[in-house]
């Protein structure tokens, strides 16, 4: 047989890994056709929406749904003595505690849920919302979670034992009523006597503001209970939709096999959507009793007061060194504010998350973590917003560690950065706090960055620009932003990461057909990270088949095979290795098949690009999709009919992703208003899959990177009135504020991802926000700043220069 | 719960006829009467632009104008920009440089792109970026969203010149 099309033109045609492949997603999206959760119509179909508190502490006197019931249209009104024959009026959250559904007797934050009304449609819901009658009687509030240890005040009663004693919590002893848990990693000693003999130590506090994932399309639901065949159907807006199916069933005691859970299209989702939320269970209840498929879909408020919330972490730490700069120990603090229920999405050995990866990319011989998780009068969350678990928590805390040890010891950052990496034969590298690095290549990324940038001519412009403003000629400062990241993702090994019990594997399942085109399904689901176009151009790369004829299906639990979801850049990690492996699982079919078809001995013929060749005769071959032809039409002898394969993978290790990025800012010393003149992003993500996915997933990173170090905050008043609730008061930026990146690469794959990929959605937020508030601090350190707090909105940026006497 | 109003309206070049409570609001009449599920929500207070709809040849966002506001208005939604068979040539552009992710922002995106190139032709990135400084993307970073726009742009002056 002669072949016309050469090898080159072959792997073009498949589309598969390494090129810019264009997303199969965009045309339903950009002609308005996509199908999230409140496009869902169905006959009969309800509304249902909460009566929240206005208070942040209360006890709840009375509940009087009277008038509510009455409002035309409306059907009922669920509160907590409703759910509480069913056993739902509490919920397990995800991190070991319980939550409240609806208010048990008292509530614990502004926005909690009290009641559930259930109307025709969202007008008449609201109606009803207006006229439920809720008394309250106020309670201290405790915002601070510093407070909240000192405080008499109980804010869990239910924790409590008789006597006043106190049980162990999920994650083992609790020191107060308010305290949740200790967490441990490293070693406490050793760290302290290291840091008692250093040459220098330097030491900080710092406050990571709460924040939101906010994404564009809130939280939201339909439940369908079909009493004729006793099967609940639930779509809504979940990361997770397996693991959502099983704590419907664990929870509600319908048997997994009859709840059916679908993410459709998820507009975003950055860590909001991972969580189980009451809207969930009261909409399912709400049809149980109604008989009728209810929505629910949270409103821009909702949103932001009441569902995960991220990081609101204190940290103190100590760094130590030697005159000459090679880090010595770290120690680090943290104490926790998790809100009224801890409901941290975390894996359950992990209360704190990855935090452990505080000791960043750096050589650091000894470390302690100590972290303490307490209770507050705010909403319960806990989520990784755009990272794996604390890791952006972790990530800042060692870069601005490693900025203040560089004013310490008056050196350079960047050499100090340099001086203290891991170094490349160092991996697999195993850190004082417990991981097992993988691969990385830090010099070689971070010679690359500084280069790129001139490095050495910003310093030197810098100084100049410090000489001018000191001589009157300029208002005007500027600051270089450094930060090198080391991300820990793909959670994880089923050997320490499980979420309520549920090992943290992914799958892919393949059939491909008669005619050589393809479906392969996934544990995991999209929220705009395009599966459906990168999971097709790897199996296009390990089966031969063209990318254009595989299609990709997720979220739909009665068909995808069993998955922990997509968070914590697992997606690719995880589930991309299990496409891989299927994959070749249907590849050593498929050879078996080409030999009989080639007449030869199996170890004879040999994979190329789409096709089995004989070895050494090229000329004879079978493509794949004779093959996929012949799996159905030929009896073969030994061989079952058909084409498929499935893969559950339990990754050996995570994988570690990093990056080198430098960030050039001009500030305004009397508005205080920055203006993001360059941003340089050097991501190693390992192999990469698809450039121009990747070089979007660093734009938008980086974007609410910029956004979380400049201004978004979920800020509280003394009261627990949370003050930033709307879009006018929380900061996304718009086109107008955000820079144009510049993106760059190195390629360090994973040693033991099938494909040598290691996910990069989150890396541009984890080593974004360091770079852009390093670069506000860099601004300032010539005038003897040493750390100001984020959000470094214009107000806080002005305050900085005004303490530093800048205005004078 | 007010008197129902008699509405007429124009969507997508189809009359529409209805009675509706003065105080709904236009989103919901598009979304849940129409069925037109195009235009999203994002923020309800006007911030985010997902529902941006065009009425009147203005770029209008439909979370905060009540139905009776918009009695005997033509509105164009995202539906009414392009199909499988027509496409604009923004939508071609978003797909063709990556301006979308997740997807939610990309019709109030388009459709108040149409309108930004219909007023200027041949904008700036700075007049991109402000002129679509109303429209929220919590994905792309935005940079990518520009340069559609700007490949739009040239697109459709091409496109124009070509037919004088």
């Amino acid at each position: 047989m002669k072949d016309e099309v050469t090898r080159e033109e072959r792997i073009d045609n498949l589309k598969g890994m390494g090129c810019s492949r264009k997303r199969v997603e965009d045309a339903r999206f950009t002609q308005g056709k996509g199908n999230y959760v409140d496009d869902i119509k169905l006959d009969g179909m309800l509304f249902g929406d909460f009566v929240r508190t206005p208070y942040a502490h209360a006890r709840i006197v009375s509940i009087n749904t009277e008038e509510a019931m009455k409002v035309p249209g409306v059907l009922a009104v669920l509160t907590a003595a409703d759910l509480e024959p069913l056993g739902l009026h509490w919920m397990p959250t995800l991190a070991g505690d319980k939550q409240m559904v609806l208010a048990d007797g008292k509530v614990l934050f502004q926005g909690q849920e009290v009641a559930f009304v259930v109307a025709e449609d969202r007008y008449a819901a609201a109606d009803g919302i207006e006229l439920v009658e809720v008394e309250y009687e106020e309670l201290p509030v405790i915002v601070d979670p510093f407070e909240a240890l000192q405080s008499d005040v109980v804010l869990r009663e239910d924790l409590v034992g008789d006597g006043g004693t106190l049980p162990d919590g999920a994650h083992g002893p609790r020191k107060h009523h308010n305290h949740i848990f200790t967490w441990e990693a490293g070693d406490k000693d050793p760290t302290a006597e290291v840091i008692a003999e250093a040459d220098v130590v330097a030491e900080e506090s710092m406050y990571y503001h709460r924040t939101h994932p906010c994404p564009l399309e809130t939280c939201g639901c339909v439940a369908s209970m079909d009493k004729v065949n006793g099967k609940l159907t639930l779509w809504g807006t979940f990361q997770a939709p397996h693991a959502i199916r099983t704590v419907v069933s664990l929870i509600s005691g319908i048997e997994e096999h009859n709840i059916r859970v679908i993410s459709p299209d998820i507009g975003g989702g950055f860590g909001n959507k991972v969580g189980a939320y009451p809207g969930y269970v009261c909409s399912v209840v709400a049809s149980i009793v109604t008989g009728k498929p209810v929505k629910w879909i949270e409103d821009r408020m909702d949103n932001l007061m009441t569902t995960a919330f991220a990081r609101d972490y204190h940290m103190t730490g100590k760094i130590a060194a030697t005159k000459e700069g090679k880090i010595t120990a770290l120690q680090c603090h943290v104490t926790a504010d998790h809100g009224g229920f801890d409901a941290c999405a975390d894996p359950t050995k992990f209360p704190a998350g990855f935090m452990n990866i505080c000791t960043g990319s750096y050589d650091i011989p000894t470390a302690y973590l100590e972290v303490d998780g307490v209770y507050t009068n705010k909403a319960p969350g806990g989520v990784s917003y755009r990272c794996s678990f604390r890791v952006t928590e972790a990530v800042y805390f060692i870069e601005r560690m490693i900025e203040v040890l560089a004013i310490e010891l008056n050196m350079d950052a960047a050499e100090l950065r340099r001086i203290n990496f891991i170094k490349k034969e160092q991996f697999p590298y195993k850190a004082a706090l417990g991981w097992e690095y993988d691969s990385g290549d830090y010099h070689t990324a971070w010679d690359k960055a500084l280069k790129a940038v001139d490095y050495d001519g910003l310093r030197a412009e810098q100084a100049q620009r410090v000489a001018d403003f000191k001589a009157g000629k300029t208002r005007s400062l500027m600051g270089i932003g450094l930060s090198f990241f080391t991300e820990i993702v793909g959670a994880g090994p089923v050997k320490n990461c499980d979420i309520l019990g549920l090992g943290m594997f992914d799958s892919c399942e393949i059939r491909i057909h008669p005619t050589g085109s393809a479906i392969a399904r996934l544990g995991t689901i999209s929220q705009g990270q395009g599966h459906a176009t990168t999971f097709a151009q790897i199996l296009a790369s390990e089966i031969g088949l063209p990318a254009d004829s595989i299609t990709i299906e997720e979220g739909d639990t009665d068909t995808a095979p069993y998955g922990l979801g997509t968070y914590g850049s697992r997606s690719t990690p995880v589930a991309g290795a299990a496409t891989a492996m299927a994959g070749r699982k249907i590849r050593a079919k498929a050879q078996m098949i080409a030999a009989y078809l080639l007449e030869v001995h199996d170890n004879d013929v040999e994979f190329d690009v789409d096709r089995f060749v004989v070895k050494g005769a090229p000329e004879q071959f079978k493509t794949m999709k004779e093959i996929a032809f012949a799996a159905y039409n030929q009896a073969i002898p030994g061989i079952e009919p058909g084409l498929e394969a499935v893969s559950y993978y339990d990754p050996p290790n995570m994988t570690y992703p990093f990056g080198a990025y430098v960030c050039v800012m001009d500030i305004d010393v009397d508005t205080g208003v920055p203006d993001i003149r360059r941003f340089y992003a050097l991501d190693d993500c390992g192999t990469r899959i698809n450039p121009m996915i990747i070089e979007g997933q660093v734009h938008g990173g980086l974007t609410e990177a910029l956004a979380v170090s400049l201004g978004q905050e979920i800020a509280y008043d003394d009261m627990g009135n949370v003050k930033t609730g709307t879009l006018m008061d929380f900061f996304l930026p718009t086109a107008w504020e955000v820079p144009n990146y510049e993106t760059d690469h190195t390629v360090t794959p994973s040693p033991h991802h099938p494909i040598g990929a290691k996910g990069v959605g989150e890396s541009p937020h984890v080593g974004g926000v360091p770079c852009f508030s390093n670069a506000v601090q860099d601004a300032f350190r010539p005038f003897g700043n040493r750390h100001t707090n984020m959000p470094h909105d214009h107000w806080r940026i002005w305050k900085t220069a005004h303490d530093l006497g800048l205005h004078d | 719960m007010s008197r129902k109003m008699h509405i007429t309206m124009t969507v997508n070049g189809k009359e529409e006829e209805f009675l509706a409570e003065p105080r709904e609001l236009l989103i919901y009449t598009l979304r849940e009467r129409l069925n037109i599920t195009g235009p999203h929500i994002g923020c309800e207070t006007s911030h985010c632009g997902a529902c941006t709809v065009t009425i009147g040849g203005k770029s209008v966002k439909a979370c905060t104008m009540f139905v009776a506001q918009a009695d005997g208005a033509d509105i164009t939604t995202i539906e009414g920009i392009g199909g499988p068979d027509d496409l604009h040539p923004l939508q071609t552009a978003f797909k063709e440089h990556h301006g979308l992710q997740c997807g939610y922002c990309t019709p109030g995106m388009i459709t108040r792109a149409t309108k930004l190139l219909e007023e200027n032709p041949n904008p700036t990135e700075e007049e991109i970026r402000f002129g679509m400084a109303g429209n929220l993307c919590r994905c792309t970073g935005y940079q990518n969203i520009v340069k559609s726009i700007q490949a739009a742009a040239a697109e459709m002056a091409a496109a124009k010149e070509a037919a004088e």
